[in-house]
């Protein structure tokens, strides 16, 4: 099997400048693996660096050392070293990011917000928006509401369309940051179906996710962060 | 797997840079505004270079657009012929061609951009006719077209600018500047002069036109929050300096040097 994600020996710690220079480590020795179809659910407490590993592997945060590991159309791309071009084009093309909050542009609808990764990738906007709009509905945000920016809509609601627009690219992995942390049970079992759509699709999937129930219901296999936890 | 990578760099190599900054630098007698800075520009990319004042962000902007010759260093840009060229070697009538077509320069003072006593439509019609256009129906046409992309009531165009609102003569700029269709774009601090609500208005229309016409932006500022909401990449400078650089959302939430660290800790929570 082609392995999607292999993270091997990867190591991250911040370094204080303005606090006199301290040494925060975060983790060392990240090593683990997805393959295609499969969803890996990171756990530990809080502060165990479940986030940073993900934002490791989608670039976000910097590796000191170590090797992130991503196949990108057809060839492995180690993004630990990779060139900014080459993370912006693994973005587009291989890894969707769905964040805890949605940082939308002030005035886009919300339709657009959720279509764009569509858009991007060289969809017409028609027909992105018609495939914002039934993902926008499966997870019960309500048609009045397509045409405003999310901005104000509730904390629940703008996770919602955070998840629709996460969901609705048809990229080959996806990096899940406590996806249903503020969602009710209905849109939360909505959230169980989408990860078990994509994981029939072959997506990679790694997820944060607290609640033990969900964990349970989309989880093929756990990481303890923990055992990465960095001597301080 | 070293094969593999080589394979995936070529794919991404197969566009050429559209301009590249070779170390330049500057100097002011002994005070050096600019040191070695280099980098590539690729088509469609969005650049920003952050610093607070005097850091060389300006003065940058200036050797970049072959508006300031360098004390030492080469900028080279890739004309539409296909052909890579160094400014310093563009003659006087080419470098204008190249400013009036190829290129557009946001200036922070639209009055700087603009001709402040002439109607909107001739401000964006005068581009046009400098690259040839002649036929005074279809610039009238282009123009209104232009107003209403930068969401200026076509009603307006007859109007001179100084009878317009800061923020309608800085989307007036964008639209005299953007109307040629130019692949690369200079801005200086564009949203500096603006009120909090009019800055987020001109930053959502500049995002969506750079990405509908995929234009390549350097775009100098001190605020990052318009280097977020903008670029894919930013350079941070200090003292002529680019202390630090990369993907603008590692930079931001993954800062390394002490200064960026400053600079980042310094926004205000929204």
């Amino acid at each position: 099997m082609t392995v999607m994600i292999d993270i091997a020996d990867a190591k991250k710690t911040f370094t204080m400048h303005l606090q006199g220079g301290i040494e925060l480590p975060v983790v060392s020795g990240v090593t683990f693996h997805v393959n295609p179809g499969e969803c890996v659910v990171l756990s530990g407490p809080s502060g165990a660096g479940k986030s940073s590993i993900l934002k490791m592997i989608f670039g976000n945060y910097r590796c000191d050392s170590g090797r992130i590991g991503i196949r990108h159309r057809g060839a492995v791309v180690d993004l630990a070293t990779a060139e900014p071009r080459q993370v912006l084009n693994i973005r587009r093309a291989t890894i969707g990011y769905v964040s805890q909050f949605l940082r939308a542009v002030p005035r886009v609808a919300t339709i657009d917000v959720v279509a764009e990764p569509l858009i991007v990738n060289g969809m017409n906007r028609a027909d992105a928006q018609a495939r914002a709009g039934e993902l926008l509905h499966r997870l019960n945000i309500p048609e009045r509401l397509w045409q405003l920016p999310p901005a104000t809509f509730s904390g629940g609601e703008q996770q919602r369309v955070n998840i629709a627009r996460g969901f609705i690219s048809e990229l080959p992995i996806l990096l899940l940051d406590e996806p249903t942390a503020s969602l009710d049970a209905a849109n939360r079992a909505v959230v169980v179906a989408l990860v078990a759509e994509k994981k029939r699709q072959g997506v990679a999937m790694v997820a944060i996710v607290h609640d033990d129930e969900i964990r349970h219901l989309i989880a093929d296999r756990i990481v303890d962060v923990t055992s990465f936890a960095a001597a301080a | 797997m070293a094969d593999q990578d080589m394979a995936d760099l070529d794919k991404l190599g197969s566009d050429q840079p559209l301009l590249v900054a070779e170390s330049l630098s500057k100097s002011y007698g002994r005070i050096a505004a600019c040191r070695e800075v280099s980098f590539s520009l690729y088509p469609g990319e969005v650049l920003a270079i952050v610093g607070e004042s005097g850091s060389g962000k300006s003065t940058l902007l200036q050797i970049l657009s072959g508006q300031l010759n360098p004390s030492a260093g080469h900028v080279s840009y890739r004309m539409r012929d296909g052909i890579t060229r160094d400014l310093t070697t563009l003659g006087e009538a080419e470098r204008r061609f190249l400013f009036r077509t190829d290129w557009g320069f946001v200036h922070q003072d639209p009055a700087q951009g603009l001709r402040m006593a002439v109607s909107a439509g001739a401000n964006v019609g005068e581009r046009l006719m400098a690259v040839g256009w002649n036929h005074y129906g279809r610039i009238r046409e282009t123009a209104s077209d232009w107003l209403g992309r930068v969401e200026i009531d076509v009603a307006r165009i007859d109007d001179a600018p100084r009878t317009y609102s800061g923020g309608m003569r800085q989307r007036l700029q964008i639209a005299r500047n953007l109307v040629t269709e130019p692949r690369l774009v200079f801005m200086d601090e564009p949203t500096g002069g603006l009120d909090v609500s009019v800055q987020a208005r001109l930053l959502d229309l500049v995002r969506s036109l750079v990405a509908e016409l995929h234009l390549a932006v350097i775009i100098v500022t001190h605020d990052l929050a318009v280097a977020r909401l903008l670029s894919h990449r930013v350079m941070v400078m200090k003292g002529g300096r680019v202390i630090e650089t990369g993907l603008t959302d590692q930079v931001l939430d993954d800062p390394r040097e002490p200064y960026t660290q400053l600079l980042v800790s310094s926004i205000l929570p929204p």
